[in-house]
């Protein structure tokens, strides 16, 4: 069988239990399936950009993507002019005393001399500079926070449309890629993965807690939508007469109707990311990237920029995670910061780049579908098993509820399973690298 | 007086509760340290490697419970703590025959090894929230507290009270115990020495007649009691919950990496650091402020640097700092 056939028949597959989830349980579970296929399979593809091309062991996707769904908030939301005139400038204005606390600092120690002096001036800059800003944020946050709590207590996003957004996410996880980037990327590669374990917490931990910012754990709900409502649509005496001449129900198809929306206008951005990836990979620029990935002292003895190259593909493969944590914050049409697990947003893609294939694009997408597939069709299998597993048991047993119970739990360790397993016996993945 | 009252509320606050989780700190990152000296990777599993010790420590906890078995004034759980390394130490040597000796006869890279711990990082996750759920348990009986702040109060007549909670006495004499037991296995014991020679020069440790498959054995074996009894310890202290441990590889690996990855001294010296820092930078200075400055320069806000909800960010800006100046560590650790 010929490569191309057996990567089709792969993708066949996927596409197969997809529809097989249409047939026997609803149309509507495999277009949330589809959906979020679709998001993750360009998560996937930002993680295999990093790690497949690169070699960078990027544990923190967490973070960007957490901050994608931050640019949701930012860009769509309508801005709340009584908070913005009740502190808005101050919060700004601290903002901007923190950052050129820092310029100073770098500036300091660029132009003075090593030795204790510079030390001196580095330790007063920042701990004076810590207090200032302190100082000038504060009542800002405090205004601002105090301002409608219960309805808004925060800033209000720039009310432009929400599709602008998906860059803007990739845009501000670029930025936050780039610091993180100058200051741990020259580590070595364990270093670099704690570092950014680190960093996705403390993204996480700014959503949760700056509660002028994303009103933190009390979340913002009711983001714009790139598509129509779906009662809209049921008044909507066209689309009625429409749907009732293929013999639908209106509500039904409403919501199916929103959601293949939405399908394609996530497809549109995996196609044109998917493009650019694969363009990537095969020009001059995916080769020398390997080559820095294969072997980085014969890379850099050719003169290649190692530290620059890595910079400069971790910032993308962020961005790429960043414009899916976008897309799926507009898809949830909330922010809810506790709903961000490491296991679901960190690891969970780790598995789909490793078990699709790392190095390869579409073995990435391939990944991200079949992955996610079982994510979450592993709970109701799991839930069969289990019921098959204690039939024989009574009614009521403790031992039989427990199992009952766990059986959600399953789910990780079945992950956990097919990630070993693909490790072992094919640990180039389902569709290896060329 | 009031110096007095200061050192007591620092006590109280700081450095008590700094002390005790210096010690859970320290006893995680020994066994991470260990791991990464002698099997030459980072552990991703080994917070979930803490939960499941301690997951069957307060199963078996429950049990004596329920027997009506109890330790008198100190918690059950130390009873139990014995069934829970057995268990721990059975599973991580399941573990490694299993899945990591195939990657060590194939001399893998290093970091194929973290991604295979990450996948045992879900398996072991997902059996600890199988087995006991995913909620908190608290398992800490017995005496609560050692000196409470009331009684303190009374003794000494100073404003402020000093409390010293049970666990985390139990914390700081069990720690003391497990690391110098560790010390004198790694320092004077023929297995011991075998083990520093096989992180100090796998090769010629070969040569010189160490068998590696004993050498492992016994560091997983260490690693699993090292694990437990930081997982336990940390338990009694707060509470059990699986979510919080796989949380804790955070600041348990800074406390490694910043002591210098392979050296057991510089993972007790990184759990102390990120444990009072964690804790200075987390604490609201106000009322030892108060007593120690006069009275016109007392501060009127909180004096908190940052909201307790930003430590990891501590534990993360310790880790960068030192990386940036001192790459291997506090006390030169080693590179794979």
């Amino acid at each position: 069988m010929s490569e191309t056939m057996r990567n089709t028949a792969l993708f066949a597959l996927v596409a197969g239990l997809i529809v097989l989830t249409g047939l026997f349980q609803s149309w509507n579970t495999a277009l949330l399936i589809v959906n979020m296929g679709l998001i993750s399979a360009i998560m996937s593809l930002g993680v295999n950009l990093q790690w497949g091309f690169a070699g960078l062991f990027n544990v923190g996707v967490m973070g960007f993507v957490a901050l994608g769904g931050l640019a949701t908030v930012l860009v769509s939301m309508p801005p709340v002019g009584e908070a913005w005139a009740a502190g808005g400038l101050r919060v700004l204005a601290g903002l901007a005393t923190g950052a050129a606390v820092i310029v100073a600092v770098v500036l300091a120690r660029r132009t003075l001399s090593e030795g204790k002096a510079r030390a001196a001036v580095t330790l007063v800059l920042l701990v004076g500079g810590f207090f200032v800003y302190r100082a000038v944020f504060d009542p800002g946050v405090e205004a601002v926070e105090a301002v409608n709590p219960a309805g808004t207590g925060y800033l209000g996003g720039l009310g432009l449309p929400v599709l602008l957004a998906w860059p803007v996410g990739g845009l501000l996880a670029a930025g936050a890629a780039w610091i993180i980037g100058k200051a741990a990327l020259g580590l070595r590669s364990d270093y670099l993965a704690i570092a950014t374990l680190g960093i996705a917490e403390i993204i996480l931990a700014v959503l949760k807690n700056e509660d002028w910012l994303s009103r933190g754990v009390k979340n913002v709900n009711g983001l714009p939508r790139p598509v129509p409502y779906e009662v809209d649509l049921q008044n909507d005496p066209g689309f009625v007469e429409t749907v009732q001449g293929l013999g639908l129900d209106p509500v039904t198809a409403s919501s199916m109707a929103i959601k293949l929306g939405y399908a394609g206008l996530f497809a549109v951005v995996l196609g044109l990311i998917l493009l650019a990836a694969q363009l990537a990979l095969n020009s001059p620029w995916g080769r020398m990237m390997r080559a820095i990935r294969d072997n980085e002292t014969a890379a850099e003895a050719m003169g290649k920029n190692v530290t620059r190259r890595h910079l400069q593909v971790f910032i993308l493969g962020s961005a790429v995670c960043g414009i899916a944590g976008a897309m799926m914050t507009t898809l949830d049409g909330q922010l809810i910061p506790t709903s961000y697990q490491p296991l679901r947003f960190t690891f969970l893609i780790w598995v789909m780049v490793i078990v699709g294939g790392s190095g390869n694009n579409f073995g990435a997408v391939l990944g991200g579908f079949l992955i996610w597939f079982l994510w979450v069709q592993v709970e109701p299998m799991g839930l069969w098993l289990m019921q098959t597993v204690t039939a024989p048991l009574a009614e009521g047993s403790a031992l039989k509820e427990h199992l009952l119970d766990s059986a959600a739990h399953m789910r990780l360790l079945t992950m956990g399973l097919i990630l070993l397993l693909v490790l072992r016996f094919s640990p180039r993945g389902l569709i290896p690298e060329k | 007086m009031d110096l007095l009252n200061a050192v007591v509320a620092l006590s109280n606050f700081v450095l008590v509760p700094a002390i005790a989780y210096g010690s859970q700190l320290a006893l995680g990152a020994l066994g991470v340290t260990l791991i990464y000296g002698i099997l030459r990777f980072s552990n991703f599993a080994h917070g979930d490697t803490m939960a499941f010790g301690t997951m069957v420590t307060i199963l078996f906890t429950w049990a004596l419970q329920a027997w009506g078995v109890s330790f008198g004034p100190l918690p059950t759980a130390l009873l139990a703590l014995p069934f829970g390394i057995a268990a721990c130490m059975a599973l991580l040597l399941a573990t490694d025959r299993v899945v990591y000796r195939f990657y060590r006869e194939q001399k893998a890279k290093p970091v194929i090894l973290v991604i295979v711990s990450i996948g045992v990082m879900f398996i072991m996750n997902g059996l600890v929230r199988f087995i006991i759920g995913p909620g908190d348990q608290r398992f800490a009986d017995g005496e609560r507290f050692i000196i409470s702040a009331r009684d303190f109060k009374e003794m000494t007549g100073l404003d402020e009270g000093l409390a010293i909670k049970t666990t985390q006495g139990i914390t700081v004499v069990t720690a003391v115990i497990v690391v110098a037991l560790l010390f004198w296995f790694l320092n004077r014991t023929r297995t011991g020495k075998s083990m520093r020679a096989y992180s100090d020069n796998e090769d010629l440790a070969l040569l010189s007649g160490i068998n590696p498959d004993r050498v492992v054995m016994v560091t997983w074996l260490i690693v699993a009691a090292l694990a437990t009894v930081a997982g336990v310890l940390y338990g009694l202290d707060k509470s059990f919950k699986p979510f919080t441990y796989f949380q804790l590889l955070l600041p348990v690996f800074a406390s490694a990496i910043v002591g210098g990855l392979g050296s057991p001294l510089g993972a007790i010296a990184g759990g102390f650091i990120i444990a009072f820092s964690e804790v200075m930078i987390t604490y609201a200075w106000k009322k030892v402020l108060g007593y120690t400055l006069p009275e016109s320069l007392e501060p009127e806000g909180l004096v908190q640097l940052l909201s307790t909800d930003y430590k990891f960010a501590v534990s993360f800006v310790i880790l960068l700092i030192v990386l940036l100046f001192r790459p291997t560590g506090l006390f030169r650790g080693k590179a794979v």
